[in-house]
């Protein structure tokens, strides 16, 4: 009886051991995959992201070139990464972060036009942390 | 708290993200209770456990 | 000379001195942690400027950093102590990287799922699998192996070598949450803190983070002492001066 209880603690051990590994291993292989979370629009335009299933684009959104349907939720868009860009088509309700010059990360697929169809948009915000007065200065000094 | 005057109401709303920002801060308080509960009851299990044992030997007799 | 600073090592590491020491010690870090925390709440909540993109959503940062750092604060601690314990074999390491683990649990559970409500509004998304929140994610996993293998195995010598060796390998982890931003493209944002150069963050906005920082800091530092102290009464339970003690509770 002593024994068996041992044996069964042996046991879960050897089950915990094992259930991190295991873990270790598929987390991983989703890194090798997924390791870079999105491509940017100049992997895109040359070939480096891969075409037929869906991948991930991230950029800046480039201002002025934001356009939506009057009558229902389709968004039309440019997405830059400072050097190409790319057009992305999207339906949907945006993220409240969405907005012109705002980093996004889109989930989807590119179309024969080169028209990239996205089924997810996310935003992704700055590590800047600061109330809109002092934004918007910064901006004024960088006008000048 | 963008306008010049306080109001608790505009302070609850968060700007609209009251669920968010409440949630987050309701957990905060309730991991911070959970981690001064547990160790204090584990505690008092604990000194009873040994108590306990005390008991046994004295009643059993030192060979116990 | 060497022989004598071990000795005063193993001396001041022994359990029984560490009890009446750390007994005293966890009012201060409580009082203190305390006051900092309702502080930094103040600060957070009434003070801190609402941000330019995020309006008030950005306030769960106040929870959220401190959270996140101290996940990985406490890891270092648990296994740096478990090194000592499996090197040296200074029964007291063992017992603060024991101590450490569910404290170090629920601060990671807590940035997971504060992350995940400010994801929400802000991203779009509750979770992604970005190497940021995957790793974290795996923090998570770590500390809950060491919890399962210290008490599934019963000899708590083994129990420690075993859990211990986890927590040492688990270290990897550390430098690449901290890195995964840099390394890989990420939904999560870059630092704002640790930059070198100059914190990119407001100043009304630091002060009440790094307050909370280190309230949070103080409040481990309480609480793993009450836990290690448990742990001494448990483990020494057979010694004389644990049952002296225990008979005058």
């Amino acid at each position: 009886m002593a024994m068996n209880k041992r044996s069964k603690r042996k046991l879960l051990v050897v089950m915990v051991l094992l259930g991190i590994s295991l873990a270790t291993v598929l987390a991983l292989t989703a890194f090798e995959e997924n390791l870079m979370y999105f491509y940017s629009p100049t992997e895109v335009n040359d070939g480096t992201a891969p075409t037929g299933r869906a991948i991930r684009v991230g950029g800046l959104v480039v201002e002025g070139t934001v356009e939506r349907d009057s009558d229902s939720l389709l968004v039309k868009f440019d997405l830059t990464d400072g050097a190409e860009n790319i057009s992305i088509e999207y339906s949907g309700i945006l993220p409240d972060l969405f907005r012109e010059g705002q980093g996004i990360v889109a989930m989807g697929k590119l179309n024969d036009k080169k028209v990239f169809v996205a089924d997810e948009v996310l935003a992704k915000h700055d590590e800047n942390y600061m109330p809109p007065e002092v934004a918007d200065a910064l901006e004024a000094a960088e006008k000048k | 708290m963008n306008g010049s005057e306080f109001s608790w109401s505009e302070f609850f709303n968060m700007g609209g993200y009251a669920v968010f920002v409440w949630t987050s801060y309701g957990l905060a308080l309730v991991m911070v209770v959970a981690n001064i509960v547990s160790p204090i009851i584990e505690r008092k299990r604990v000194i009873s456990r040994i108590k306990r044992a005390i008991r046994r030997e004295t009643n059993t007799g030192k060979a116990g | 000379m060497f022989k004598r600073i071990w000795g005063w090592i193993q001396r001041f590491s022994s359990p029984k001195h560490f009890y009446s020491i750390s007994g005293k010690m966890i009012p201060w870090f409580a009082i203190s942690a305390i006051f900092l925390g309702v502080y930094g709440l103040y600060m957070g909540l009434f003070v801190a400027p609402t941000d330019y993109q995020q309006g008030e959503s950005y306030r769960i940062i106040f929870i959220h950093v401190p959270a996140a750092w101290m996940s990985m604060f406490i890891y270092v601690v648990m296994a740096v102590s478990a090194g000592i314990g499996l090197i040296w074999q200074i029964k007291l390491a063992d017992m603060i990287a024991a101590a450490s683990a569910p404290i170090g649990a629920w601060f990671t559970f807590i940035a997971l799922v504060t992350g995940s409500l400010w994801g929400k509004p802000m991203w779009g998304a509750y979770w992604v699998w970005d190497a940021r929140l995957t790793s974290e994610l795996i923090l998570l996993f770590l500390y809950f192996g060491y919890m399962a293998l210290q008490s599934s195995i019963e000899d708590q010598r083994t129990a420690d070598k075993a859990s211990g060796l986890l927590a040492i390998v688990g270290v990897v982890n550390i430098p690449i949450i901290h890195y995964s931003v840099q390394w890989w493209n990420t939904l999560h944002q870059g630092a704002t803190v640790s930059k070198l150069d100059k914190p990119s963050m407001h100043v009304d906005m630091l002060i009440p983070l790094l307050v909370m920082a280190i309230a949070a800091k103080l409040f481990y530092a309480a609480i793993v002492l009450v836990r290690a102290r448990n742990q001494v009464l448990y483990r020494e339970r057979n010694r004389q001066w644990v049952r002296e003690l225990v008979e005058k509770l």
